[in-house]
């Protein structure tokens, strides 16, 4: 459950923005989570729920958007879309890949009061 | 971790530290003083849609903090001529053995250190401690990984440099994935009495380690398990993971696993 350790990061960030913005509260937070990453959406959108109150985003909506994964497939020279990590090339069926993008944990926007 | 929303960090207890709560510089737990039981029942605002709020772009990491200190971390140990060594396994693999047999194959060689990570008790750094190497024990409490902030604290109190420095890391396939601690390595033991499947189930551990040492082999005559399998499994998700075959009660393996760490240390050195 390591989401409760995320959420209270992101809490840090909101509470950092309305140090230096100075809005009153938070309505709606949008995050970008990788889909190859190790963050499961229903257990931080849980953790959120129990974390955020008493804070300025108690009561806010959590967007979370989803990264697609993509590698670098050694085998082909090219960049895959996969759905988890270990899925084969789907071009090839090869598992030499490298991956590029999908381990994001990204506080991207706030919608502020 | 509480019932309610899964967290625990006030729980973290360093050896030679007082109890979280007494002072402690960790401010994590914001709802702790609403009282867990009526917050569930707590009223709703609701916005008027009516209302516009204002835009803010934000676009930072939300690990940013842990990935800070971490970062620190790792300049201090590399000017310090220290090889971190992030051990990261499930419960029982053999994390704890495997290390005090290297402790005791290098005594005398390197100098050494070990922060030990567990939810509860000292056995652990006990253990270790009886070899004569110096031990740190953290306790998470409820909590399920280290974090950067808890080896930072823990490392100052070790007064260490120039040698290995090993973490090993709470028991747990998923949640010490995340989270950077300022290793050079992390390196995974997966034993054969799991399956050999364990790192397609919880491949972000596997896809983050150097090295893949699969412990417990003299147990191989007694059980189906295939090697290959395993090792294949591991390359799905990190082409590049080394992999050394080890067992700790036979001495299998250990020779090679202490060739990669000479090499590893020799490595940190030679760039300190």
């Amino acid at each position: 459950m390591h989401e409760m350790a995320l959420c209270l990061g992101m809490i840090d960030l909101i509470r950092e923005q309305q140090t230096s913005h100075g809005f009153s509260r938070v309505r709606r937070v949008v995050v970008e989570i990788g889909a190859l990453g190790h963050v499961d959406p229903h257990a931080l959108a849980f953790a959120f729920e129990a974390g955020a109150r008493e804070s300025p985003a108690a009561d806010a909506s959590l967007e979370i958007l989803e990264v697609p994964g993509r590698a670098w497939c050694m085998d082909c020279s090219e960049s895959v879309t996969i759905g988890r990590r270990g899925d084969a090339c789907p071009n090839c069926g090869g598992y030499t890949m490298i991956v590029e993008q999908g381990e994001e944990m990204r506080l991207k926007e706030l919608e502020v009061l | 971790m509480c019932g309610v929303c899964g967290c625990g960090d006030h729980e973290t207890r360093i050896e030679q530290e007082k109890p979280a709560g007494a002072g402690a510089p960790r401010e994590l737990h914001e709802h702790a003083a609403a009282g867990h039981a009526q917050a569930a029942a707590a009223p709703v605002v609701r916005d008027d849609p009516a209302e516009r709020g204002t835009l803010l772009k934000v676009e930072q990491d939300i690990l940013g903090r842990n990935n800070t200190i971490a970062a620190h971390n790792r300049a201090h140990f590399r000017s310090h001529g220290i090889l971190a060594l992030n051990l990261v396994s499930s419960p029982g693999a053999g994390k704890t053995t495997l290390l005090v047999e290297t402790l005791q194959r290098l005594s005398g060689e390197l100098t050494m250190a070990v922060i030990e990570g567990d939810q509860e008790t000292s056995a652990d750094a006990d253990r270790i401690r009886a070899t004569g190497v110096p031990a740190l024990q953290i306790n998470t409490g409820r909590g399920c990984h280290l974090d950067a902030e808890m080896v930072d604290t823990a490392f100052r109190r070790l007064h260490f440099h120039d040698g290995v420095l090993f973490i090993e890391n709470v028991g747990n396939l998923v949640c010490p994935a995340g989270f950077d601690l300022g290793e050079a390595h992390k390196v995974v033991i997966a034993s054969v009495t799991e399956g050999e499947d364990k790192p397609l189930k919880y491949p972000n551990l596997f896809a983050a380690s150097s090295l893949m040492l699969v412990s417990k082999v003299d147990l191989l005559p007694h059980l189906e398990f295939d090697v290959d399998t395993l090792i294949a499994n591991a390359r799905r998700v990190n082409p590049g993971i080394a992999v050394i075959q080890v067992s700790a009660r036979t001495g299998e393996g250990v020779d090679r696993w202490l060739q990669w760490l000479g090499a590893a240390h020799t490595m940190a050195a030679a760039t300190a």
